[in-house]
């Protein structure tokens, strides 16, 4: 495997890993504030759809995006009325909106566009487009030296490899994740809202007695779940690949609830957990069974790994993950 | 005259049928320490949370430092000066005694700067109240008496002129209710007006200026505390003169049946709750164990009755009958207890003494669903069931005497006498029992009362577990004190009284009897 | 007093709860610009119409009573198994393995032996994430969940690497042998003078899917260890108390619910393909949960939901064959049942609680 190889997988990791991280720390504004969340899967493939199909309507992606990040706070209202409003069961809400949106974007897409459940390819303008840092080798470069650009970019050094593969040539959305992280870090631990956010995920009665709403508190938490949801939907769809397909979120929002617990819902370790998971998926996807001087490591155990490492982590072998305290209960007031 | 600090005129409030409070209208003065006595049920907490802005009052008004004010929810009370330190502490366990401080009494959307204000205000509070706490200690790092000092940091720290402590000292050991109450003493004398709601009569009489005394959702009384005596105040609380007099003759002392030598009890957090007590418990008389809630007698009866097997660390020797009983591994747990012929009135009957949710009929079974007697082949007997439940309920007279209802349907008196039958009709050779009356009424009281002194008499061991020291007196044969996990002394309860009683359980050990 | 009688909780609530779906489901279709007492009439008819369409919608609910069950026992128990799925996967290829490499040379003891097979791999995958809830605390739904995700790729694995037969293109193993077909509705109700739909896959598991449901019952209300397991789902504590070992009861009852969710592949894998394929599970395990929800955790109910359900996800595939309407609808109903009867169960429970406690008032 030569050095450029290796930045293509770590580069298809970066992209793999969007997702997650989007929905990961969607997840662990929820949690951390004691709504547990295993409806992260259905937000991410209805904001999909949404996004993909008003892109492909419209033509523009901004349209899209905003329509995937309203579709995905509908069921953030609807997990929020069902586990806040009226104190339901969160995982039973949660799976009910895992159902929902995978009938409803198939039963959609199929009145609106007739073609099995899917959208239209999106094409450009529709998509988010991937931006070309200045001095790196992209398409701009290739079309006016008139080569191949696979081949430009392997006479070129290691650094400029580095650059221009691998942090080079992202969409917009891929950067903005990052920038989540550094964001919820802050806004966890640096603001008001965060401590009460914390707060009402460990104890509700504090924050209540002390004369803020739980409700609110925690209907602003998952808003703002679904808000990051809509956008890692809308990536999938619209910056990975080019238009919805049925299920394509295929289990990401439980990775992302993987992850989140690997990360023991801490935002920065969260990306982390979500890199070294887009790396086994880009690994996965690359290599399919791995020859380890004679042992072959079949494709399908790396598809599995983030599961086993994540209940070896559950398991408390690796480190203990403690879940916000409060979490999964709904509140009531009591003396 | 000046204002005073709170005017409650006619306030009531009904949960569905019960009239929790009804027409209540006190006034308190500024800079003085009022007390609220009454029985569990009676109502205190219900008007607490109504001046706290947790449940809005059907009826009545509230008047602040001469003010008519609304108080709707606790946003409102804290704007209206008011504190409120809960029973159970609503702290964040694994924030900062600062930031537990600070929430929700943020001075912007910036944390830092809120945070490093707060820290110079705590250290002025610290010094003016004599108050310290370090900021920077995690909640789950501190005892309870340091969790309460910041429960009344918090308060100050919203600039709160009235107090309100909701049974401060149930989870404190004595030396910290001292403390507290000099606290509570410096905060008056600071001009703070103080409302401490408490069942406890020492603390009326001994901190109080005026108190108050509630009973059924009535306020029957209230007085200047110098001109009044505990037996008054008692009376009022109960409504009849009653100094729980049990009918027993004396007892008849049998042969050992408990032997319990330096037993220690460390529990799964490694805190050490029993330090290596030695007690027995003969045939036909009644131990009872005195102390503050938390002095580890819990401990004790959870070991003896076989629900801490799993847990923590158990050692020194436990026989029953002269023949020892295993503490951990086979034969330690519930179960294997109730086989040995030892019956368990647990101390929180609707956590573990009863499945709520089940019907009358299936909580008698509770524990000792596999006998034989209940089981027919691989099944269940039902109908044997609820043929021996309507027999129970007729001899301890549960009302109503229905076997389908549900346990929770049943009042707290009915409720304890469903345990008690089920455990005490099983003749068991040593009865366990822990707050036997606790939220019982005193009909039920009674009866249940007599059921015990009867098991004795029977030439049962019976080992008694009370935080009321009028019945721990009234019931016991033998009284031993627990304080700090270890045991401060014993006496026959005919040659002792509440005075040297209260005082062991203060932790100042008596002369060997 | 109970706020209400228990009629109202347990016919009432279900009832409104349905009808809401119902409703809300009626919508959706209009919303797509389709008729829906058209498509509810193509439903009735393509599910229960015909002796073909029965036999589905039978072989569906047989399906869904083991998983169903499965989910109901550890739910009374307090426990979320939310891993019927995999733990369904596994008990096909128990039956696979004991079918293929066993020699079975009649139906009854092929019966016999691939329910052992299925029970005991679905069981077993149960027992990992029912061990580190009992003992370390590691909360079921997720470790449940990861093991949906590990079962499908164990399957996948299985099936790739081992069991497809050479040559072979899909992942899928060999035919079982001929003597382990088990008779189907058609081959028992044929002696009887009964014409029963001869392609309808529905088959002699449904059978055991009835005892399932009796044994179910009897064990939760009838056992000192049903007792036992409710007790644990009622209060924790007090179990510490009557001397119950939790470790104990969760171990069992997520062991029996994993056996129950295997059990389901001797009708799914045996009964009808009669091979083991990648997606022979589809999903009902999930539905599990949308049956013990509507059946309120009791095995009549269970038994009712799951001929419901058997009922649309026959109607459903008729629905896509006579409409443009795809079987996606009946995912959409499946989570609208889950909502109502699961998660806003409060929303409809707390007016008609009110509405009670007002007529007595009236009356008293």
């Amino acid at each position: 495997m030569d050095f450029l190889t290796l930045v293509q997988v770590l580069d298809s990791t970066v992209r793999l890993a969007t997702p997650l991280l989007l929905a990961c720390l969607a997840g662990l504004f929820s949690e951390r504030a004691g709504i547990f969340d295993i409806g992260l899967e259905g937000k991410m493939l209805m904001a999909a759809f949404f996004s993909a199909a008003v892109a492909a309507i419209t033509g523009n992606v901004w349209f899209g995006l905003l329509a995937g990040i309203g579709s995905s706070l509908a069921l953030s209202g609807l997990h929020g009325a069902a586990s806040i409003t009226f104190r339901g069961n969160q995982l039973i809400s949660g799976v009910a909106i895992n159902f929902l949106a995978s009938g409803l974007t198939v039963l959609i897409a199929q009145s609106w566009f007739q073609q099995g459940g899917r959208t239209p390819s999106l094409l450009s303008g529709g998509r988010f487009e991937p931006i070309e840092l200045p001095f790196a080798i992209g398409p701009t470069e290739a079309a006016e030296t008139g080569r191949r650009l696979s081949d430009l970019l392997s006479e070129a050094n290691v650094l400029q490899q580095v650059y221009s593969e691998l942090i080079s040539g992202h969409s917009i959305i891929v950067y903005l994740a990052g920038l989540c992280v550094f964001l919820t870090w802050w806004v966890l631990f640096r603001t008001r809202f965060g401590l009460r956010l914390r707060a009402v995920g460990e104890n509700p009665a504090a924050v209540d007695t002390a004369g803020i709403s739980v409700i609110r508190l925690r209907f602003a938490a998952i808003a703002i779940c679904g808000v990051l949801c809509g956008i890692a939907g809308a990536y999938l769809a619209t910056g990975l690949q080019a238009g919805f397909v049925k299920e394509m979120t295929s289990g990401r929002g439980y990775i992302a609830l993987a992850a989140l617990i690997f990360a023991k819902w801490r935002p920065v370790a969260a990306l982390w957990a979500c890199l070294l998971f887009g790396l086994l998926q880009a690994i996965a996807l690359r290599f399919q069974n791995i020859d380890l001087g004679g042992f072959v490591v079949p494709v399908q155990f790396m598809e599995a790994l983030p599961y086993i490492l994540t209940v070896v982590i559950l398991a408390g072998f690796v480190g203990k993950a403690i879940p916000p305290k409060a979490g999964g209960q709904p509140y009531v007031k009591e003396r | 005259m000046t204002a005073p600090a709170i005017q409650l005129k006619g306030i009531s409030k009904a949960f569905g049928p019960v009239q929790a409070n009804k027409d209540i209208s006190i006034s308190v003065a500024p800079g003085s320490i009022h007390g609220i006595i009454g029985e569990n049920g009676a109502g205190k907490s219900t008007l607490m949370s109504i001046l706290y802005g947790f449940y809005k009052a059907d009826k009545g008004e509230i008047w602040i430092k001469g003010n008519r004010t609304e108080i709707p929810d606790s946003q409102a009370a804290i704007a209206a000066g008011i504190g409120m330190v809960f029973q159970h502490f609503k702290l964040v366990e694994n924030f900062t005694v600062l930031e537990n401080i600070v929430l929700g009494a943020e001075d912007s959307g910036m944390l830092m700067p809120s945070l490093s204000r707060a820290r110079k205000e705590l250290k002025a509070l610290e010094e003016e109240y004599e108050l310290y706490v370090d900021p920077d200690a995690r909640i789950d790092e501190i005892g309870v008496g340091m969790q309460q000092r910041v429960e009344i940091l918090k308060a100050l720290y919203r600039k709160a002129e009235i107090l309100i402590l909701d049974e401060p000292t149930g989870v404190l050991t004595p030396a910290e209710a001292d403390q507290l109450f000099r606290i509570l003493d410096r905060l008056r004398s600071e001009g703070k007006t103080i409302l401490l709601i408490t069942h406890k009569m020492r603390e009326i009489m001994e901190y109080t200026d005026t108190v108050s005394v509630m009973r059924r959702g009535e306020m029957t009384a209230t007085v200047k505390t110098a001109e009044t005596s505990p037996e008054e105040l008692a009376e009022l609380m109960v409504g009849r003169k009653v100094l729980l007099q049990v009918d027993k003759v004396p007892a008849k002392p049998g042969k050992p049946i408990l032997e319990i030598q330096n037993l220690s009890v460390t529990d799964s957090m490694g805190v050490e709750r029993v330090k290596g007590i030695d007690l027995q418990v003969r045939a036909g008389e009644i131990l009872g164990i005195a102390g503050v809630a938390g002095n580890g007698q819990s401990e004790l009866l959870e070991v003896l009755g076989g629900m801490r097997a799993d847990r923590g660390r158990i050692s020194g020797s436990v026989k029953l009958h002269g023949s020892e009983l295993p503490m951990t591994g086979a034969g330690s747990d519930a179960r294997a207890r109730r086989d040995a012929h030892i019956g368990h009135v647990p101390e929180d009957r609707q956590a573990e003494g009863l499945i709520m949710d089940f019907h009358a009929w299936e909580n008698v079974a509770f524990g000792y669903h596999r006998d034989p007697a209940y089981n027919a082949g691989l099944l269940m007997d039902n109908a044997a069931l609820r043929a021996d439940t309507e027999r129970k309920m007729e001899k301890f007279d549960v009302r109503p005497p229905l076997p389908w209802l549900a346990a929770k349907n049943f009042s707290g008196g009915n409720q304890q006498k469903i345990v008690v039958a089920r455990e005490i009709e099983r003749n068991p050779d040593l009865l366990l029992i822990g707050q036997p009356t606790r939220g019982v009424d005193i009909g039920a009281i009674e009866f249940i009362h007599q059921q015990i002194v009867e098991l004795r008499d029977a030439g049962k061991a019976i080992l008694l577990v009370s935080v009321e020291l009028e019945e721990i007196l009234s019931l016991s044969d033998r009284v031993a004190v627990m304080f700090d996990g270890k045991i401060m002394g014993e006496r026959a309860a005919d040659q002792t009284d509440e005075k040297e009683l209260g005082l062991m359980m203060a932790g100042v050990a008596g002369e060997a009897a | 007093m109970d706020k209400m009688p228990k009629w109202a909780d347990v016919v009432l609530i279900p009832v409104i709860s349905i009808l809401l779906a119902a409703l809300i489901s009626a919508l959706v279709i209009l919303a797509i610009g389709e008729n829906p007492v058209e498509a509810l009439n193509l439903m009735v008819n393509g599910a229960l119409g015909s002796t073909y369409g029965w036999g589905y919608t039978l072989y569906y609910a047989t399906n869904f009573m083991f998983t169903g069950l499965a989910v109901a026992v550890a739910a009374h128990a307090g426990l979320f198994n939310i891993g019927g799925e995999g733990q369904a996967m596994l008990g096909g290829l128990g039956v696979a393995l004991f079918c293929l490499y066993l020699p079975l040379p009649h139906w009854t003891i092929a019966l016999v032996v691939a329910a052992v097979g299925a029970g005991l791999f679905g069981a077993a995958w149960a027992a990992i994430p029912a061990y580190l809830q009992a003992k370390r605390g590691s909360h079921i739904v997720i470790t449940t969940i990861m093991f949906n995700f590990i079962a499908f790729s164990v399957l996948n694995y299985m099936l790739v690497e081992v069991l497809k037969p050479q040559g072979a293109m899909d992942p899928a193993s060999a035919k079982f042998p001929a003597a382990t077909h088990l008779p189907s509705l058609h081959d028992i109700l044929a002696p009887i003078g009964i014409e029963f739909s001869k392609s309808a896959p529905a088959n002699v598991t449904l059978f055991v899917a009835l005892a399932a449901c009796v044994f179910v019952w009897a064990l939760i209300w009838r056992t000192p260890l049903g007792y036992e397991i409710r007790a644990l789902g009622k209060s924790e504590p007090a179990t510490r108390y009557a001397g119950i070992s939790s470790v104990r009861i969760i171990m069992i009852t997520m062991l029996i619910s994993g056996a129950l969710c295997g059990l389901m592949a001797i009708n799914n894998v045996m009964g009808e393909a009669e091979r083991l394929v990648l997606n022979a599970t589809e999903g009902a395990g999930f539905i599990g949960i949308a049956v013990a929800l509507m059946g309120r955790n009791h095995p009549v109910g269970v038994f009712l939901a799951a001929i419901l359900f058997g009922f649309l996800y026959q109607g459903g595939a008729e629905l896509a064959l006579w409409s443009s309407i795809p079987t996606e609808l009946i995912v959409v109903i499946q989570a609208l049942v889950i909502l109502f009867t699961g998660a806003l169960d409060n929303m409809v429970r707390m007016p008609i609680e009110k509405l009670f406690l007002a007529f007595r008032k009236e009356k008293a």
